[in-house]
């Protein structure tokens, strides 16, 4: 891991609606180096696609806004940019796929012609250059006969070829970033397991930066070196792969571990579970969010709120007893 | 009906065990391709379900795993009648209604007539995947709960608010929400008000789509737990249906592997994950990921080339034969392998079955 390739720092987005202000990101900073891949893990309404968009500045006033923050991209703040310098970066050095490969691909046109057109329009050649490129990045994904390939519709194609498109697409232009929403999500388990050899291969390959954003603490266990958990819009917990997962310093991050089902091993008992939901997010009270949810909350969790710690070596937690806590019986124990 | 059950046997057709709930038989179920609008003429069937046999004890859980377009889904609707089967027997004993004494009468959910399909139907429930699209947004909790009760007519008005109450409360809802609509609650909610939908008529069988897949990870150890809880307390049945090898491995007592509308491998659990012996089995397993990097890092995943096949047009012999990286030709591009036994209460369908450690 080198230099720092996106660094963004209290970053705040927020959604107006009929009942109010969504704050769905609110005060976030983090940095991705280069070549790292980095997890972000939280349920629904964590913040965690919104992050992803507000970096590819792709949230549209009215309906949502980043109030603040500032997102460096190799030492240039994305916010300022022009909107055409940064169409420039988007799809050129910072790439994103996306959860679903049938929205995101155009039902209408070949899957030929919508990646020769990003690679014109990114890579600045001719059409029959990009024709070749095109073939290559196809190949590259492992996607077999891509001659006849490039003249299929996105219908035509399965889930998972349909997503190494996209993976071909986003990397056709040698991005220094690729931001992964969900890539595995809506796929079976089997695909998803090509898929993420896939992305993985290629990413080491050409030293590619990942964000992988997923709900699946299985799959960010396999595929990332840095995690960041989330929860409410926040950072709850973010330190590398081991340090989330064996030596868990938030009361959210264990609850999560305890209450996944593992393919290896049975509970001596039952689940842990998180009691209660996710807090609405518009005018939400100080203090912890998790509070309501947490067994350790105490008075104080009410009244501050609790900002990121750095406890161990890169290893942050949001948590007012962050290091006191005993979180193994959360995570529950074992019958191997 | 005993009557008929007797005459089954003289026949020579399979006995059922007195602990059997539910044995189904070489189930199979084809949707028809039809092409003309007068004479709809039958061009092709989707093979959804072909030929698959297996049997739920009183009291346990069995789980159907495999993944989108394995059959696990039509399977479950056609033992419940949802869809018609296009051949093959699901003998049934239920309880007969009311009165425990009397030896429960085996039927045939395929060949149920009318009215024996009433009360069958009271007997077999189903909780859905999606619990938004399963809750008619039009309806009060009350009245989406107290349906199933109107139906069937049992009791008055008051006797069934108090039910809903009731039943509220066993699924860890506030009673007192009876007046509230579906999208007053959250998702987990709306799965618990599923659950108390499908508890209104006390059935002993419970059918479970993929109850947790929706839901976020908190909520669905939540969601599993109550189900484990609900099972102890009302001596339920369930029929649990996933692609979430880990959750089934959290909740089943006996799990069977489905593989484009065949079943691959059925096991008690603890055989299934220590020693499976199918290579699809082994390919599934070695792709759950398991939230561990210790463990992760040291994993050997087995990658399929390729995609499932259609199940307009699966392969001869074996249907996993285009995929299995053990497979041996012609012989499993020609025989279809039969299930068989290789050691006791273990079934494999292959040719060459083996036992590796996946997990």
């Amino acid at each position: 891991m080198s230099e720092p390739l996106l660094q963004v720092t209290n970053l705040r987005t927020f959604f107006s609606t009929e009942e109010g202000i969504v704050r769905a990101v609110d005060g976030l900073s983090f940095t991705i180096h280069e070549g790292e891949r980095f997890g972000v893990v939280g349920e629904s309404g964590s913040g965690k696609s919104v992050t992803a968009l507000s970096v590819m500045r792709l949230i549209e006033p009215p309906a949502g806004e980043i109030v603040t923050g500032e997102i460096l991209f190799k030492g240039e703040d994305l916010l300022r940019l022009r909107d055409d310098d940064m169409r420039k970066v988007r799809g050129g050095q910072i790439a994103m796929i996306f959860q679903d490969p049938m929205t995101a691909l155009n039902p209408v046109y070949t899957i030929g012609n919508q990646l020769i057109e990003t690679i014109v329009l990114h890579q600045g050649v001719g059409k029959s250059e990009a024709h070749e490129i095109a073939l290559e990045a196809l190949d590259d994904v492992h996607i077999p006969n891509p001659k006849v390939r490039m003249g299929d519709y996105p219908h035509q194609l399965s889930g998972g070829m349909r997503q190494r498109v996209m993976i071909a697409m986003g990397l056709s232009c040698n991005p220094d970033l690729l931001i992964a929403d969900e890539p595995t999500t809506a796929l079976d388990v089997t695909t998803q397991a090509q898929i993420l050899d896939l992305m993985l291969e290629l990413t080491e390959e050409r030293n590619t930066a990942v964000m992988l954003i997923t709900h699946d603490l299985g799959v960010v266990a396999g595929f990332c070196d840095n995690i960041q958990v989330m929860y409410a819009g926040r950072l709850v917990e973010r330190g590398t792969t081991g340090f989330i997962f064996d030596e868990t310093l938030h009361p959210y991050t264990a609850g999560l571990l305890g209450s996944m089902t593992r393919l290896d091993e049975v509970r001596e008992e039952r689940l842990y579970s998180i009691r209660g939901a996710p807090p609405s997010l518009i005018d939400p009270a100080n203090g912890c969010r998790f509070r309501v949810r947490c067994d350790f909350a105490q008075a104080v969790c009410e009244t501050d709120t609790p900002l990121p710690r750095e406890l161990g070596e890169g290893h942050w937690a949001a948590c007012h007893f962050a290091s006191d806590l005993d979180l193994v019986r959360v995570k529950g124990v074992p019958v191997r | 009906m005993t009557q008929e059950v007797t005459n089954q046997k003289a026949d020579g057709a399979v006995q059922m065990a007195p602990e059997r709930l539910l044995q189904v038989e070489d189930l199979v179920k084809h949707f028809p391709i039809t092409k003309g609008i007068f004479f709809r003429k039958e061009i092709a069937a989707v093979q959804a379900v072909s030929g698959i046999s297996f049997h739920i004890d009183r009291g346990e859980t069995l789980g159907i795993v495999g993944e989108s377009g394995c059959g696990k889904s039509t399977t479950a609707r056609c033992v419940l009648r949802l869809l018609k089967a296009t051949s093959g027997k699901l003998l049934y004993r239920g309880e007969s209604a009311g009165d425990a004494s009397e030896r429960a009468e085996v039927i045939d959910i395929a060949k149920a007539d009318k009215h024996q399909m009433r009360r069958l139907r009271r007997d077999m429930q189903i909780v859905f995947q999606d619990p938004y699209a399963s809750l008619n947004p039009r309806m009060t909790v009350a009245s989406i709960i107290a349906e199933p009760m109107l139906v069937h007519n049992l009791g008055d008005t008051s006797d069934r608010i108090d039910r809903v109450k009731e039943l509220l409360k066993v699924v860890g809802l506030n009673p007192e929400h009876t007046n509230r609509y579906p999208h007053e609650f959250s998702g987990g909610q709306r799965q618990r008000i599923g659950v108390a939908r499908a508890l209104a008529l006390n059935p002993s069988f419970m059918v479970l789509d993929e109850p947790v897949s929706a839901l976020d990870v908190s909520i669905q150890a939540q969601v599993l737990n109550l189900m484990g809880d609900l099972q102890e307390e009302f001596n339920l049945t369930y029929l649990f249906i996933a692609h979430d090898l880990s959750v089934v491995r959290h909740v089943c007592d006996r799990v069977g592997v489905m593989y484009l509308g065949k079943m691959a491998e059925v096991a008690d659990r603890d055989t299934l994950y220590h020693h499976p012996m199918h290579p699809y089995t082994h390919a599934l397993m070695s792709a759950v990921p398991i939230p561990d990097p210790t463990v992760e890092r040291d994993r050997r995943r087995i990658i399929l080339e390729g995609d499932i096949p259609s199940p307009i047009n699966p392969p001869p012999g074996c249907r996993f034969n285009t995929r299995c990286p053990r497979a041996e030709f012609p012989r499993c591009s020609e025989d279809t392998p039969e299930m068989k036994e290789v050691e006791q209460d273990h079934w494999v369908a292959c040719h060459f079955p083996e036992v590796q450690k996946v997990v």
